[in-house]
Parts: C-alpha cells; structure tokens; sequence
C-alpha cells in the first residue's frame, strides 16, 4: 500500500518531492487552523515590536560593542537620523518626540505575546507533523540539481504551479526554518540579555555575546534580517498570487469555492 | 438544538467557567505572593505582571554582575539632568554637612540621619552595569552602605511591602519591593569609583538598584518610607515613572 502511495512522486519527476503533500481531496485546509491563527498573531506582534523598536532605538541611535557604551564612548556606528533626546550628538539641530515610554511598555507586552504564540506553535508543529511534513525539506530537495531548478524559478519569477499552492518549495522551507528555528530564537536571547534582572539569574545569556552592548547592536542586526525576511516574504506572496495566498492564510482556501490556484 | 450544539454549549459554557475562575485564582495567588506590580493596570498590565511576576520567581536571590576594576568606565559617565533647586544649591554651598536622610513610614523607629552616619556604616563597594532604558550604559564602582542596614537600623515592620523614595528634587520619586530593597546589591551610594559620589551622579547620596535600570536609581535621596502599599503615593502606581508612561518594575 505503501508502495502505490508513493507513485505520484517518483512519476511527477519534474514536481520537487516537497510537493508530496499535495492532498488526495482538496477539501483540505492549505494551512491548518492553528497556524493561520499564531501566523497573524505573529505578524501583529512582530509590527508592534519594530514600530516600538525603532522608537527605542531613536532615543539613542548608536551601537556599541561590548559591555558598555554611551555618548562619551566611540561608536561601532550611528544611524544617521535625529533621536529623542538632546544629549546624544547627532549633528542635527532638533529633538525628535520621545515615544520611549509607551513603546518600552508594549515592545515587552508584544514580546509576550510572541513567544508564547511561539512556543504553542513549535510545540504543536513537533506533535501534529507540520514540521515533518510541511517544513523540513524533503529528500530530493536539497541535491544541487533540484535546488538550482527552484533558485532557476526564482529568478525568472516564475508564477508557482498548482502543487505548490499546496505545499512549500525547499527555498520557502529553508527561509521558514531559518527564520522560526535560528531568527525568532537569536532576537528573543539578545532581548533577554538586554534585561539587568534576567541576567542577574543568567549572566551566561550576555557573557556569550560578550557584553550588554553587544547583545543589543546583534539584536538590531538580527531585526534587519527578519524585516529582509519580511519584505521577501510579503514580495513572493505577491508573485504567487496575493489574493489566493492571503486567502489561504486566512480561511485556509486558497481561491474560495474554486480551488485551483494560479 | 440539536444534542451536539447542546453539548458543545455545556462544555464551552464550563470551559468558559474555569477559564475565567483559574484566572481568578491566579490573580489572587499572585497577589498574595507579591507577584502584581503597582502599575498592572491599563493595557500594558497583562505584560508587565507577567514580567515582574516570572522575575519575581526566577531572580528574587540573584546577584547581579559585577565587573573587574579595568572595566570601569573611562571617562565616568553621567547624564544630563534639570538644575538643582535651592534647597539642593543651600545644602551644597554647606559641603551637604546639613544632608539628611529621614526614614520613616513602617519603621520602628522613624530616624533622621546624617550623612557622617551613614558613612559610620560598614561600607560597601560594588562595580556594576548601569544601563539606561535608552540604550546607553557604563561600568562604575558604587560605595555606599546597603539599603538593608540601614533598614535594619531603623526596625522595618513586617506588613512592610514597599520602600518609596524621594529625591531633593520635587516630583523624583520611585520604590522598590521588599526584595529588592533587601537585596545586598541595592545600596544608598555616597561614593563612586574610589572618590565622593559626583553631584552629576546624584552626589551627595542617590538609590543604587543595579538589578534594575538606571532610572529606577534616583539621584539626591533625602526621604525613605517603608509602606504596605503604593497606594497613597501620587496616582497610586509606584512611581512617578509610569505616571510618565513608563514601567515601575524596571529589572524588564
């Protein structure tokens, strides 16, 4: 029985196998309840955090390297923007509005909010298979062969075909995994090590990044690439067809009552 | 209604039910255990009682780190702060031979002390991180005598929850917990890298909470209360930092 499931994969040679999770019927939800749900909760909270984190970051737009720095120190570098209070020298004339407060009390309430929608979705996607199935990449995807097919894809922007409206191509797993398995974990650790009481319990945390501010200028590298992330993202969501993905990523149909989608 | 629908009512009825008596029970518990902070209410209350109360549990004994003294900052850093007001200007033209500390509230016995008594203290020295909520920070070395001691000293009560503290300077006020201020960390500093404590540190004397950031270290202490509750203080939410909008517990 086995054996007579697999044979849609080894005859459809030029689908990469990732597309193996076509389902039989396509009543089927593209994406599951519970993902589209921690999807948007993640994307909300994610906006607040670099809404709110940028506000932070005016209010001091310098980088350091290691345990300490202030305005009577060498930066790593600046950003060359005003910021919020007079002290720092930026070379402008003016203050911008300092928005500190209230963002300081909802980056750490979003922050919350994200991690705990985090671990509900890592630990579910370990339990229900969603990392099995849908994003580890499968065998044959990640030979040379297969892989420079999907980046030949890319290049040419090359609209996805119907089998991978219903499942990730290996670029699309890689880029998720790195983002769920190496960003997301990397951002919340600096944040933490950013934290006096937090290290006080586990100096560990900043020591390995070699100080608190060190840990801080990683922590705005690694939004940089999570907004990078962001902007790929929501750019192939747009070659692949807006409206059938957003679609699917909110009622879980691809395209309504019709479901080819292309 | 068909049976399902019925069930499906009772279950979500009863789900509901315990959902938001556990809630309940939570919030009492957590109250009981010191475990809400004063500025939990409001939209960002959720946040900050779950930051304050995981911090409560996790790091109420922690140390926090200290540095060799090659890491001390050079120069020494201090923020720009408001002009002094007279009263500060009147004390400092005396060499703050006249600075007082009064300590009063839950207290045994309410005392008014000399700076010459505090120093009379066994002094302490640490060499901490101050970091500001801004993102810059430096490493100095704090001398001073342990809030504790002084605490001690004075006979706090055992309904005591809170210690607020008053700066020279009107409208700067901020307290911490029990916790923190019977932490061995939390010092009144009079001291700063071998020398006097700098005027722009917050000489002669100010709050040192190196578990928390640099604002909740209020410079020109003259006035401490022990208390069971913030209540009666300003509008009631600790500090005067959230009535600014931001947090009271600030060990984030």
């Amino acid at each position: 029985m086995a054996r007579l499931e697999s044979v849609p994969v080894t005859l459809g040679a030029s689908v990469p196998s990732s597309a193996s999770a076509v389902p039989a019927t396509k009543a089927t939800s593209r994406h599951s309840a519970l993902v589209r749900v921690t999807h948007w909760i993640t994307t909300l909270c994610f906006l607040a955090l670099l809404v709110t984190g940028v506000e932070i970051l005016i209010s001091h737009p310098r980088f350091y390297w290691g345990e300490t720095g202030n305005n009577l120190t060498t930066p790593l570098f600046k950003i060359p923007i005003p910021s919020s209070r007079n002290l720092v020298p930026t070379g402008y004339g003016y203050v911008l509005p300092d928005q500190n407060g209230w963002s300081r009390y909802l980056h750490f309430q979003a922050a919350w909010l994200v991690v705990l929608t985090g671990l509900l979705y890592v630990i579910s996607c370990l339990f229900t298979g969603h990392l099995r199935k849908d994003l580890l990449p499968g065998k044959g995807d990640l030979s040379w062969r297969a892989f420079s097919r999907v980046i030949a894809k890319h290049l040419r922007f090359e609209r996805p075909g119907a089998a991978e409206a219903w499942s990730y191509n290996v670029l699309q797993r890689l880029s998720y995994l790195f983002v769920i398995f190496v960003l997301f974990p990397l951002v919340i650790w600096t944040g933490l090590a950013m934290s006096p009481g937090f290290v006080s319990a586990f100096p560990a945390t900043v020591t390995v990044f070699g100080g608190q501010q060190s840990a801080r200028t990683i922590h705005f590298f690694v939004t940089l690439a999570l907004v990078l992330f962001l902007v790929v993202h929501v750019g192939m969501i747009c070659v692949a067809g807006f409206r059938s993905r957003m679609r699917a990523m909110i009622t879980g149909r691809p395209n309504g009552k019709n479901m080819e989608c292309t | 209604m068909t049976d399902i629908s019925r069930r499906k009512l009772i279950i979500g009825g009863l789900a509901a039910t315990a959902g938001v008596s556990g809630l309940g029970v939570a919030a009492r518990i957590a109250q009981k255990y010191g475990l809400v902070p004063p500025d939990h209410g409001g939209i960002y209350g959720l946040g900050e009682t779950l930051t304050y109360a995981s911090q409560r549990l996790l790091t109420r004994h922690s140390l926090a780190r200290e540095f060799s003294r090659s890491q001390i900052s050079n120069p020494p850093f201090a923020n720009e702060m408001a002009p002094l007001n007279e009263a500060y200007k009147r004390l400092q033209a005396a060499g703050f031979a006249d600075w007082r500390l009064t300590v009063d509230g839950m207290v045994d016995r309410p005392t008014s002390f000399s700076l010459a008594q505090l120093k009379n203290y066994p002094s302490r020295s640490q060499i901490t991180h101050l970091a500001c909520e801004e993102g810059w920070s430096y490493i100095a070395e704090w001398i001073g005598v342990p809030l504790s001691h002084v605490l001690d000293a004075v006979g706090v009560q055992p309904q005591a929850r809170y210690v607020a503290y008053f700066s020279i300077d009107t409208d700067w006020w901020d307290s911490v917990d029990m916790a923190d201020a019977l932490h061995p960390q939390t010092f009144l500093a009079y001291g700063m890298n071998g020398g006097e404590l700098p005027v722009g540190n917050g000489g002669p004397l100010r709050m040192r909470v190196p578990r928390q950031l640099g604002y909740k270290s209020v410079k020109f202490i003259t006035h401490l209360t022990v208390t069971d509750s913030m209540k009666g203080f300003g509008k009631g939410l600790g500090s005067m930092e959230p009535e600014g909008g931001y947090a009271w517990y600030a060990g984030v």
